[in-house]
């Protein structure tokens, strides 16, 4: 049987891809360009009996995500730069308390109000560092609206898996792009649960360490009755300001994410086999991007371009392994000089690291990256 | 047989963490009696807080509870009531955590008419963070960052629910103790969102400043400063300068945001 298709905007392909992956419940607060991911939502949630709540703000959004997703619900909220500042307190929130929530972030320019309705992609590191404290962080980078779709689901089954808010970034030339999808059929896409308890309420502790790194899961209203709060707190959910213990519990959480790079990472590899300048590029700019190596390549130039998919953890090792193989790795993205600082760390001045940026509204032609590889020496 | 609490309190969690002569624990006996009037299910029960002193109280009590972020107890608690409406659920904080940080989430809580039961511990200071003047510091008091007196004018708790749409709205105070649960399980028993203030003492940051030379000074002004509503329509507005009303200040019947979504679930149905 054919696949449903439809043209979609990647909005709606979010939307849509957060229906597939089970989400039950949405909390928001209109803001441009994100606001059909809500609508849409508040279209189809009712229908499956899910909620949808439009809240007073961006807090009380991610406020009541958490508090939808502590009650056993799958959480989504979706914003753009001025909301997502305002969501870091709770971000830090929902790690801290290990809360699987899915937070979509339609990047515009900043910072402030910024460019409403214009494309950005200056938000990459607000995503790593935006919340205070130590905290894991995973941050997905889709390049189309099929991959927002994807990725929407791949981004609900990391959240409940390592029990983590999990944050999805797109711009806003994606996010109101409109391309041909394809419906995964139910089933064909693995869509992961939050772990349950295995013990009773009476011996269950929401943070017992002796069930791996990833602790499971109850919900309120379950039977199983216990605390959860924003402070440091031991494997009993309860505060503590004993120095092991908090020790012992952020690196813990950190460890959710580090041990499991594998798991999490998601790149694609474009003419990277031979390249000797590999273009690093993601979300909108990715698409010059991929044109620019395929014009170079008709002119004889060895261009690659790397894409991850996965931010947030950062592919390290797969850098710094280019790194030592290409004359240099050209940055292009739509802030004046984020991810670039990343690339740089982990090549360790084995090759250049060009960069390419803009910040006026407009998107990064192939002709800027033509122009910046044919450059490379 | 005197009042058994320890069948609502955490075995190995208290001594709490609030003051020798703060009324927080007062208020804290009157919420547990309220719940056992009402027999609810401590499994069906999630206690929300913000932060400060009485955003301690979850931790002490053996509900699901959530102790959130400063002022945001609303927002998270209106998420639990959304995803899960069979539950009750109460929120409990300060009056600087409801009503100056919090405030946003207070007023549309109040709005919604969602079925919650808020109990305001106003005590009409910062205590935990040492004593700063709140938005329910009387005008000219002082407090470690008005210690030339307050200039701010003051939030009237109560006045502010029923404005934003409460549906029940109470006031007490922790002297008067045994009306303490009467009035949270009248506002856990009444279908919306229900507010009940309970005017409290910080001895160890407001009383100190402020020239009360004791707790039972604190408590004498409570007990006088209280007029049940009954008793003020009888009085003259001469009479009534710096008292408050206490008992039910508002009780209306109107329609629950829970069961008002699930209308319009049934609509996207198409029922």
């Amino acid at each position: 049987m054919a696949k449903k298709v439809a043209l979609l905007q990647g909005n709606e392909a979010c939307a849509q891809g957060a229906l597939y992956a089970g989400c039950n419940f949405f909390g928001g607060y209109p803001i441009t360009p994100s606001t059909e991911v809500a609508e849409v939502l508040s279209v189809e949630l009712p229908k499956i009996g899910g909620k949808f709540i439009q809240m007073e703000d961006e807090i009380a959004a991610m406020a009541s995500i958490i508090g939808g997703a502590l009650a056993g619900s799958k959480a989504l909220t979706a914003t753009s730069g001025p909301g997502m500042s305002l969501k870091q307190e709770l971000l830090g929130y929902a790690c801290i308390a290990e809360v699987p929530c899915v937070i979509i972030n339609v990047m515009r320019g900043g910072p402030s109000t910024g460019m409403p309705t214009g494309p950005g992609q200056s938000d990459v590191q607000q995503a790593k560092w935006g919340t205070h404290g130590d905290h894991p962080v995973i941050a997905l980078v889709p390049a189309s609206c099929q991959e927002i779709f994807t990725e929407t689901v791949r981004a609900f089954n990391l959240a409940e898996k390592y029990r983590m808010p999990v944050q999805v970034l797109y711009d806003e030339i994606i996010g109101h792009m409109r391309e041909r999808i394809e419906f995964p059929e139910p089933g064909e896409l693995e869509i992961i649960n939050r772990t349950e308890p295995s013990v009773g309420p009476e011996e269950y502790k929401p943070f017992d360490p002796s069930f791996g790194d990833v602790p499971p899961m109850a919900a309120f209203g379950s039977g199983y009755r216990f605390h959860v709060t924003g402070l440091n707190k031991a494997a009993d959910g309860f505060p503590t300001t004993k120095a092991d213990l908090v020790d012992n519990e952020q690196r813990r959480q950190l460890r959710k994410i580090s041990a499991a790079q594998s798991d999490i990472e998601l790149n694609e590899e474009y003419m990277t086999e031979d390249a000797e300048v590999v273009v690093f590029a993601y979300g909108s700019t990715s698409r010059s991007a991929r044109y620019a190596v395929n014009e170079l390549r008709k002119e004889g130039v060895k261009a690659g371009m790397f894409r991850p998919i996965t931010l947030w953890p950062f592919p390290e090792k797969r850098i710094a392994e280019l790194g030592k193989q290409a004359k240099a790795i050209i940055v292009a993205e739509l802030n004046l000089g984020q991810m670039n600082l990343e690339v740089e760390r982990c090549v360790k001045g084995a090759c250049d690291v060009p960069f390419i940026g803009r910040v006026d509204g407009e998107p990064i032609n192939p002709g800027q990256i033509m122009d910046k590889v044919k450059e490379v020496k | 047989m005197a009042f058994d609490y320890d069948k609502y309190l955490r075995p190995g969690k208290l001594p709490h963490i609030w003051c020798p002569g703060c009324g927080h624990g007062i208020a804290m006996k009157g919420l547990i009696r309220a719940i056992d009037t009402c027999g609810l299910d401590k499994s069906n029960t999630a206690i929300v807080s913000g932060i400060g002193c009485a955003s301690r109280l979850p931790g002490y009590v053996d509900f699901n509870t959530l102790h959130t972020a400063h002022g945001r107890a609303a927002a998270f608690a209106t998420g639990v009531k959304m995803a899960k409406p069979e539950m009750n659920v109460i929120v409990v904080g300060g009056d600087g955590d409801g009503t100056a940080i919090g405030g946003n989430h207070f007023i549309h809580a109040c709005r919604r008419n969602i079925d919650m039961t808020y109990v305001i511990f106003n005590n009409f200071i910062y205590g935990m963070t040492g004593g700063q003047f709140s938005p329910c510091t009387p005008t000219g008091h002082k407090a470690s960052t008005t210690v030339y007196g307050n200039p701010d004018p003051v939030f009237d708790i109560s006045k502010l629910a029923i404005g934003a749409g409460a549906s029940f709205v109470a006031r007490t105070t922790a002297f008067h103790a045994t009306q303490i649960d009467k009035l949270i399980a009248e506002g856990i028993k009444h279908k919306g969102l229900s507010v009940i203030e309970v005017l409290d003492d910080c001895p160890t940051t407001y009383g100190r400043r402020n020239k009360f030379r004791s707790v039972i000074e604190m408590m004498e002004r409570l007990k006088t400063m209280a007029v049940p509503v009954a008793a003020a329509s009888k009085m003259t507005a001469e009479q009534l300068e710096g008292k408050v009303l206490t008992g039910v200040l508002h009780k209306e019947e109107k329609p629950e945001y829970c069961e008002q979504y699930a209308e319009v679930i049934k609509r996207a149905k198409g029922a």
